[in-house]
């Protein structure tokens, strides 16, 4: 298993990327960590015939902390994972990213990389779809353009992307006060993909009775799902909250099918199982006051 | 197609600098290995998911099968070469898994100590270690991971001790109880221990494997041609025609094959290794396909190249037309018939095969009680993650044909290329190098692939290797366990059986290259610690267009004991008694031994136990998991919502079958003693547990044994690795031929000496007077003498020249019955196989909602006899349990409909990492010595693997009230088997079994 040849370019800035990708067109492929993409070149899935390597791009391994978590291109999920200011603002994220592959794959893997993959078993799509984030997007000659994570992930493996685009960043929204998150999910191997994913964000007002509650699914639907389960929650408590009916809410909405590794009957379960346990689990933090940034 | 644009690359590796040419889609882990020929960095599955090739970048792991050589330049790379202090001294990782025997086969292993080096770096507090993250996330098929757990924690402390930071604590593999029981039950361990045997000796070849200097087959010759296969898409096709003029016209293909281009020889049919009378109608394929392809991944086409990536380019540029044929998948279908694998094969049965002890379906018939159960394990593969590797050279001058190939079985392998390739025996040598795992994978031979390559390098007048990738080893190696069984049992009020009748359908796959040893096997395993007066097995072989079978570590008897475990759980559940008890009064006695099942075992021999002693075996496995008092647990747990469940697995495995093994034993002038033995090694520390025989048998200084093992130049007559059979059979002939060399070592002492040789001793390689042990000669100087020289070619030899040496003038200089050299050669040839037991108890947990099922606690009681080593022996019952766990909830080779291998990667086909397996495996070792061999050894290499399935099938059972009767089982079968018992219940209005 190996790749099949292609030519290769390692720009030194983004317009030098820019560049070399418009000229490719069809042609092209950009290559950043290399985690989800190698793989399949190795076993021929897809031989592009030139790969852009933006990993010697200037200026895209960047993580800023300015009202947004605001995440480089270059940006490795591990540095993300443990930066204090992701699992202090943005726990859901560091919470999603530990679910990420191993911990080797993380310490090259890059989060907008895995955002342009668009994989439905991914978390970071759900993440970035829940917590309603934005994708920078860059192209020769034109202002860069950003994409609302609702219009970005348009099918499986597949995004808005152009193929002459690239991602130079990605924004998630800090999680505000008062609101608990949870990244929860069931695989057959720790780190394997998940064979349904829940992610949860549950904000509670100073009476802790929950106003809003909404999850993102991985693995159950052709793209990241966002389903509003406020109307189920509004109003409860948090320690009394019917999480369960949320659960049979989910269970009616998700899409999964079935494959080697689970039926989509048993994913449907999952999805009611996780998606209590994961609100539960958000609505106690929203509660306490804890980011569960940390993963103690 | 024209080469390719080279770049020109820096890459900084341990802290030199190397300046290389590469295409940009050369992986790292290819620019290391072949390039800079760092072969310490190993490659098992080139898609992240394994680890093995885990480098340091910039002091981060990372997968250099996942990164390109181009995109290194200018990072600061580590490899396994690296990790020594710059002193040259082991670090303290290194260090700790030779301790801790962190290591078997050490394929994984440069990939676990990167990744642990990284980790310790981060955490360099040893109360902050947590030993599973460090590991987690990288596969291991030999350990088990519990002593690389070990390691961790132990580098952590030889890390601080180097430091002067924290004190000393050597904490080596964890020892378990050890209770020594001679076959006639009195306690006389001791008496029989001597210096070596028996002791957790460390392993000799580690040192070198924990540095990178393992010698794999993929490590020889970065200069040799690569091969690659087009393989058939379809489970079933003719192939129509094949076109290979794309593939001509790539740059850097030096050849391309198909089964026209063979000479008749190489391109003929393989071989049948084991045939049998009951195997009506075996069936082997063709090197390359010729007209009928039968699995999807039979070879049809061969491309040499310059590389591997060329050879790639060819295949995939190679056209063949196939007409599809209807395939057979699956055993239902085999059975079925509707279509047949080979046309000439009426039924699609290969085989058929009747044994029966006593009157079994009259003694059922008589019986008070009956059941009738149909049991079913599910198809799964050995994995090693080294796959199949071969290498060979033709040295035209010396008309010579050297093979390295990572087989189980390397005299035989030549034997069948001196065949094929028509050369006289003393013309090919073969060598089993350091090889990463077998676990009966490697026992089929010739592979097509190890046929073609030795005869295209003699072709093209160039070296050629062939290595497996990951996918090649799933589609085109072997598999094994697909059986369905169907038993009928008869009991009394007790529960004693008495009669059992199973037959059961085995899955044979496309052909029968290793005849129908599994089904045997399990036919005559299956009644393992049970007297069963009356006990009929019968069983047909059925073809489908999967890939073939070679017996998988534990080799049918996983089969078998789910079968029979099945069978007395479902008795129990019958009379409502405990499971034990049940198990009890059908369990053999000590003094009912040797026990003859009246079958004829695997080695055409009778099934006889030669010792064993079950009951207390049973007593140790119950305090062990604590049995008695799990049902207050359970109780206790449920009431806070936990389902908890125990379960327990019995086994009797023969084990150390024939026809036999040698060994042969030099003691060089320099006092180096060499042992060889025919048979080849994948992990299992043959070379520490025969030095440890040696040792003790010669009176000699461990330090100064060197063992091969698997080398056709050093030691031609041998059977192979497979069985459990090294220790037992190797382990014995090694001590055969100490007691001649050692024998012959006192003649010429005693002569030198002017002293009878009975007054002699050897001790630390000195032979002395027992009663003025200042009277001495060393084992060197003995050699020395031993053989009579006309020339001084050094000080040490004068001694032994014509002017010098004393002797009679009317005796030859070598006398009649002498030989020159000190040194001798011995066979040990059983009788028949010795039985090894054990018993396994695992209690679990499983999700009532999600329906996990996690290990909560795992114990093995295991008795092989005379325990060599009991650190290795742990280590092998730690790997087969792993297997076992894979087996039991993770692993399974899923063919679709069309007979297409779903599983193909570690991705799909799901190896457990240390995530997946029990915080611990608790273990007590019975000895009750073997009475056919005289170190009283049985096998121990299959211990883990065997009751596994039916010891937490059982479990499961016990948590949550379903019967359990097919494995694997999955979440979403669990979940599948839930909603079947609740629509029974809603229908029926009354509780399942529960």
């Amino acid at each position: 298993m190996k790749p099949a040849s292609f030519s290769y370019s390692s720009p030194a800035t983004v317009d030098e990327a820019l560049a070399v990708l418009a000229q490719l067109g069809e042609d092209g492929k950009v290559l950043a960590g290399g985690q989800s993409l190698i793989p399949i070149l190795n076993m021929r899935l897809s031989s592009p015939a030139h790969l852009v390597d933006i990993n010697r791009v200037a200026g895209l391994d960047t993580l800023d902390a300015n009202g947004w978590i605001r995440v480089g291109a270059l940006a490795r999920h591990a540095r993300v994972e443990r930066d204090e200011r992701v699992r202090r603002m943005c726990p859901l994220l560091a919470q999603a990213l530990r679910l990420v592959a191993h911990p080797v794959i993380r310490n090259r893997g890059t989060v907008c990389g895995a955002l342009a993959q668009a994989d439905p078993a991914s978390e970071l799509p759900a993440t970035l779809a829940l917590l309603g984030g934005v994708v920078e997007v860059a192209r020769a000659d034109a202002p860069v353009r950003e994409i609302a994570a609702a219009d970005f992930f348009t099918g499986p493996m597949e995004s808005a992307l152009e193929v002459d685009e690239l991602i130079i960043a990605a924004r998630f929204p800090v999680v505000p006060a008062g609101t608990g998150t949870e990244f929860t999910e069931v695989s057959r191997r720790r780190a394997d993909y998940a064979l349904c994913g829940v992610g949860a964000m549950v904000t509670v007002d100073e009476g802790e009775q929950i106003t809003s509650a909404r999850a993102a699914y991985v693995s159950v639907n052709p793209t990241p799902l966002v389903i509003d389960l406020t109307e189920v929650l509004a109003g409860a408590r948090s320690d009394t909250a019917d999480f369960a009916a949320a659960g049979r809410l989910a269970r009616d909405t998700v899409h999964p099918k079935t494959d080697l590794h689970a039926s989509a009957d048993y994913r449907r379960e999952l999805a009611a199982v996780l998606t209590e346990r994961a609100l539960a689990a958000a609505a106690h933090r929203a509660v306490a006051g804890d980011s569960g940034g940390d993963g103690a | 197609m024209s080469s390719e644009q080279l770049h020109h690359v820096t890459l900084d590796v341990n802290g030199v600098t190397h300046s290389v040419d590469v295409p940009a889609r050369r992986l790292l882990s290819d620019a290391l290995r072949h390039e800079l020929r760092l072969t310490g960095t190993h490659v098992a599955c080139e898609q992240g998911v394994c680890g093995s090739c885990t480098v340091l970048l910039d002091g981060e792991p990372v997968r250099s099968c996942l990164m390109f050589a181009v995109a290194s330049d200018g990072h600061a790379i580590t490899t396994v070469e690296g990790l020594a202090d710059p002193d040259g001294r082991l670090s303290a990782v290194q260090q700790a898994f030779i301790e801790c025997h962190g290591l078997q086969c050490g394929f994984c292993t440069p990939g676990f100590l990167t990744t642990i080096t990284a980790y310790l770096d981060e955490h360099p507090d040893p109360a902050d270690v947590d030993a599973v993250e460090a590991i987690a996330g990288t596969l291991c098929r030999c350990t088990g991971y519990q002593n690389i757990k070990a390691s961790v924690r132990r580098a952590a402390e030889i890390r601080h001790e180097r430091d002067g930071t924290a004190p000393a604590g050597i904490h080596a593999a964890a020892e378990s109880t050890v209770r020594v029981r001679a076959p006639g039950g009195e306690d006389r361990g001791h008496a029989l221990r001597t210096a070596l045997v028996g002791q957790r000796i460390l392993r000799r070849e580690d040192a070198r494997m924990v540095s990178g200097r393992g010698r794999y087959v993929d490590d020889f010759d970065s200069g040799a041609h690569a091969v690659a296969f087009v393989r058939s898409p379809y489970a079933h096709a003719r192939v129509i025609d094949i076109d290979v003029t794309g593939g001509l016209d790539v740059d850097g293909v030096v050849a391309i094959y198909t089964h026209e281009d063979l000479p008749p020889l190489i391109g003929a049919q393989l071989p049948v290794l084991i045939p049998h009378p009951d195997l009506f109608a075996p069936k082997t394929g063709y090197p390359l396909v010729n007209d009928v392809a039968r699995y999807a991944g039979e070879p049809v086409v061969m491309v040499v190249a310059v590389d591997r990536y060329i050879a790639e380019d060819a295949v995939s540029r190679i056209d063949v037309t196939y007409e599809q044929l209807p395939p057979v998948v699956g055993l239902e279908n085999a059975e079925r018939a509707e279509n047949l694998v080979h046309p000439d094969v009426p039924g699609n049965v290969a085989a058929h095969m009747v044994q029966e002890s006593g009157h079994a379906l009259d003694a059922i018939a008589a019986a008070p009680h009956r059941l009738e159960l149909r049991v079913e394990i599910e198809r799964s593969a050995p994995t090693p993650l080294e796959g199949r590797a071969v290498y060979a050279r033709w040295d035209a001058d010396d008309a010579t044909m050297r093979v390295y190939s990572s087989t189980q079985l390397p005299v035989s392998l030549r034997g069948a290329l001196a065949a094929r390739l028509d050369l006289p025996l003393r013309q090919i040598e073969v060598i089993a190098p350091d090889t990463g795992g077998g676990f009966g994978m490697k026992l089929n031979h010739p592979w097509p692939e190890e046929v073609l390559v030795p005869w295209s390098a003699r072709q093209l007048g160039h070296s050629v290797k062939f290595i497996d990738d990951r996918r090649e080893t799933f589609l085109a190696s072997s598999s094994e366990r697909a059986q369905v069984h169907f038993i009928d049992v008869g009991f009394d009020d007790e529960g004693r059986i008495l009669g059992l009748s199973v037959r059961f359908l085995h899955e044979n796959g496309a052909y029968t290259p290793y005849g129908i040893i599994v089904p045997i096997i399990t036919a005559t395993q299956l009644p393992g610690p049970y007297k069963l007066p009356n006990y009929r097995a019968e069983f047909t072989c059925l073809y489908t267009n999967t890939v073939i079978v070679t017996p998988y570590r534990g080799a049918g008897r996983p089969q078998g004991v789910f079968a029979m475990e099945r069978t007395i759980d479902r008795i129990a559940a019958f009379l409502g008694k405990d499971r034990t008890q049940v198990r009890a009064v059908n369990l053999i006695q000590p003094a009912d031994m040797p026990w003859d099942t009246g079958l004829i075992f695997q080695d055409g021999r009778p099934a006889m136990y030669d010792s064993g002693d079950y009951p207390t075996s049973l007593a140790m496995i119950k305090e062990l998991i604590g049995w008695d008092d799990f049902p207050a647990t359970k109780a206790a747990e449920a009431k806070q919502g936990r389902r908890l469940g125990i379960g327990i697995g019995c086994y009797v495995e023969g084990t150390g079958v024939g026809p036999y093994e040698g060994a042969h034993i030099q003691i060089e002038p320099s006092g180096r003693v060499m042992v060889s033995t025919g048979l080849s090694t994948q992990g299992q520390g043959h070379q520490t547990i025969l030095a440890q025989i040696a040792s003790d048998a010669l009176g000699v200084c461990i330090d100064d044994i060197q063992v091969t093992t698997g080398d056709t130049r050093r030691f031609p007559y041998a059977v192979g690795t497979f069985a459990s059979r090294s220790a037992v059979m190797s382990g014995n002939a090694v001590a055969l031929a100490a007691k001649i060399v050692k024998a012959k070592a006192l003649r010429i002492a005693g002569h030198a000496l002017k002293v009878d040789p009975d007054e002699l001793e050897v001790v630390d390689g000195v032979v002395r007077v027992q009663r003025s042990p200042e009277v001495s000669i060393s084992l060197g100087m003995v050699a020395t003498l031993s053989n009579p020289l006309r020339y001084a070619f050094d000080k040490q030899a004068q001694a032994a020249t014509q002017f010098t040496m004393p002797g009679s003038f009317d005796e030859p200089p070598v006398r009649d019955d002498e030989e020159p050299g000190l040194e001798g050669t011995d066979y040990f040839s059983p009788v028949r196989s010795t039985f090894a037991s054990g018993m396994h108890a695992v209690i679990v947990e499983t999700d009532p909602r999600t329906a996990e099922v996690k290990i909560l606690k795992y114990a093995v009681v295991h008795d092989c006899g005379r325990n060599v080593n009991p650190m290795i022996v742990e280590g092998q019952v730690h790997g087969g349990v792993a297997q076992g766990i894979g087996g039991a909830l993770y692993e399974r080779m899923a063919y679709d409909s069309d007979g297409r291998l779903q599983t193909t990667s570690f991705m799909d086909f799901l190896m457990p990492y240390v995530t997946e397996m029990p915080a611990a495996i608790e273990m007590a070792h019975l000895e009750t010595l073997s009475t056919i061999n005289p170190l009283g050894i049985k096998g121990a290499g299959e211990a883990g693997v065997i009751p596994t399935s039916a010891a937490i099938a059982a479990a499961i059972e016990d948590a949550e009230g379903i019967e359990i009767s097919r494995m694997p089982i999955s979440p979403d079968d669990l979940f599948a088997l839930r909603k079947t018992k609740e629509r029974l219940r809603r229908s029926v209005g009354i509780g399942a079994y529960a």
